[in-house]
């Protein structure tokens, strides 16, 4: 369970994040929408204790994130986050085998290949798995990420645009995974989406943002309507009911 | 400083046909596929060979006298190798770039600015005990870094890139304070002085080589203990940090590792710039794996064989006794420019 309490984050006289109080629900997938620097990487940064915060604390499965030692995190929460920079060869295989060194500590027990062997089958790398990162694509690279993250076996997941590089029919592929892993393997996905569709059709609940505030909580019924997301993103959209699904009209 | 010595040296006749001996035999070994541990078995297998070659080839005269003479200077060789090679691939792996070295952090010119006060403080001839001094040169670097690192990874969310920016900083501050005392240096002195600035691997005094190889095991000690963590660290450090590493502690952990081992090489025998960059980036190419448990014993070994094969082929095949430095150096930049244009394309 992912909970925050007043999370707060300052850079000089700037409040990016502003006091921020969210209870995940477990078991389920939570979308964080919101416009370009509406602070919603910084409030996954700051559970995912990349970023230290100004002011608040965050909770996962009870835990403070500040004060619990960082490798028991690491059984607990995985994260993604936008960009990567691997300077290695490394190959996809190596890659999502990292996912288990929260468990292994680098030294793999047959269990350990099990769920690499896993995770790769359920994201459709097998095929790619003894390739180098750096002569896959982008979306390709994408995957292999969020195999590695899968691997970790975490209850908890936090993804920073997941959908990040991925072509429609990867994004929908992928969208469909995560649900996946939310139905059938029982984790709780917080992910930022910029895609309002996306966040519309795969979500349990959104969490929606501005400048640094929360503006709404809740299913996509209640968040995917004209009135809502014009109070988020300062845009007039259309809000079209397709095959029992909200979707959002905005291209012209 | 830096070109008088090129051009009194054989650098630039005898760099490329050892930069093609050197580059099509770690070539091929790269060509076909081999498990990491036979790599290592052939790089071991070379560098035994060609310790042992420098040790008896051309040997006329007393073996009482040869042995240990040579000895001594194989064993600085080694030392230095393993050192630098361990730094700069430690260096790498934390800072995410392969064409820094540790100079970067400005402990060459420290070293510099050390001995530049020293002969000005104490004059040329008496040094007194060379352990002592070792100890004093070391022991300044580490504090140096130790201070450093604390002071600018104690605040929390400083970057690396901070650190390195303020490491050439303090590199030009003490490149200058160096460069003002020489000014007040009379001649002969500045002569003294300016031969400690380039790498001598041929007067190592003995007795400092048994205190750089205890540093050096404490340091590989410590490398042992962290080689799990640093495989994780060429993720980044966001992916370390998810994945459970203490960050800020290993990076601390490692950079203080970096500079006892910098220092350790650096009060041996003097600066050597190139040659790290130089053998960690031969390592990442023969050696088919990412893991640090290969890649820096396969860094040393190639340190290894390009010090002390570069010096046999010196001393015995080209007769001069000339700075081997100097080559390696020579080599080094080559590398650091080949390595650049790559980037550049």
């Amino acid at each position: 369970m992912i909970e925050t309490r007043d999370l707060t984050r300052r850079y000089g006289d700037t409040v990016v994040v502003d006091g921020v109080s969210l209870r995940m629900p477990e078991r389920a997938f939570v979308s964080v929408i919101g416009a370009n620097g509406a602070g919603k990487s910084s409030v996954l940064s700051m559970i995912s204790r990349l970023l230290p915060m100004s002011a608040g604390r965050a909770f996962v499965d009870g835990l403070d994130v500040s004060a619990t030692p960082g490798d028991v995190l690491a059984r607990r929460l995985g994260i993604l986050r936008q960009e990567h920079g691997v300077t290695a060869r490394v190959t996809i295989r190596d890659l999502v085998a990292f996912g288990r060194y929260p468990h292994s500590k680098g030294r793999l027990t047959e269990a350990d290949r099990a769920r690499i062997a896993d995770a790769l089958a359920f994201l459709d790398l097998e095929p790619l798995a003894e390739r180098f990162l750096d002569e896959v694509s982008g979306g390709q690279r994408q995957r292999a990420y969020i195999a590695m993250v899968l691997a970790q076996d975490t209850d908890c997941i936090l993804l920073d645009e997941p959908l990040n590089n991925l072509d429609m029919r990867h994004a929908a592929a992928m969208m469909g995974l995560l649900r996946r892993a939310v139905d059938e393997r029982g984790r709780t996905i917080v992910a930022v989406l910029h895609d309002i569709n996306f966040a519309s059709c795969y979500s349990d609940q959104i969490v929606a943002m501005r400048d640094g505030k929360v503006v709404a909580v809740g299913p996509p019924e209640e968040i995917v309507t004209p009135e809502v997301l014009r109070a988020v993103y300062g845009i007039d959209v259309e809000v079209v009911t397709v095959k029992g699904y909200r979707t959002v009209f905005f291209y012209r | 400083m830096h070109d008088g010595a090129l051009d009194s040296a054989p650098g630039r006749s005898l760099g490329r046909p050892l930069g093609r001996l050197l580059g099509r035999s770690l070539g091929a070994l790269a060509r076909v596929r081999m498990s990491p541990a036979r790599v290592l078995l052939l790089l071991a297998l070379a560098a035994l060979g060609l310790a042992i070659a420098f040790m008896t080839v051309g040997a006329n005269g007393r073996w009482g006298f040869v042995l240990p003479f040579r000895g001594t200077k194989l064993a600085s060789l080694l030392l230095v190798a393993c050192a630098v090679a361990t730094a700069t691939v430690l260096f790498q792996t934390v800072s995410g770039n392969r064409i820094l070295t540790p100079a970067i952090m400005g402990f060459d010119e420290l070293y510099r600015l050390i001995q530049t006060g020293l002969v000005v403080a104490v004059g040329s001839g008496g040094f007194g005990d060379p352990r002592l001094r070792f100890l004093a040169e070391a022991g300044a670097m580490v504090l140096f870094a130790c201070l450093l690192y604390r002071w600018l990874l104690a605040r929390g969310e400083r970057s690396l890139h901070l650190l390195l920016l303020v490491g050439v900083v303090c590199g030009v501050l003490f490149r200058s304070l160096s460069q003002f005392l020489q000014r007040m240096l009379d001649p002969n002195q500045f002569v003294v002085l300016q031969t400690s600035f380039f790498a001598n691997f041929n007067t190592v005094h003995p007795d400092l080589l048994a205190l750089a190889a205890l540093g050096l095991a404490a340091a590989g000690f410590g490398v042992w203990r962290l080689v799990g963590r640093l495989d994780v660290l060429l993720l980044g450090r966001d992916e370390a940090i998810a994945l459970g590493v203490d960050y800020r502690r290993t990076l601390t952990l490692v950079l203080v590792l970096v500079a006892l081992l910098v220092s350790l090489s650096t009060a041996l025998v003097g600066p050597v710039t190139f040659l790290g960059l130089l053998v960690a980036n031969l390592a990442y190419r023969v050696m088919p794996t990412y893991r640090h448990a290969f890649v820096l014993p396969a860094a040393a070994l190639v340190a290894a064989i390009t010090l002390v094969g570069g010096q046999l082929i010196l001393e015995r095949v080209f007769a001069l006794n000339a700075a081997l430095s100097i080559v390696i150096e020579f080599l080094g930049g080559l590398t650091l420019l080949v390595l650049l244009a790559r980037r550049a394309r």
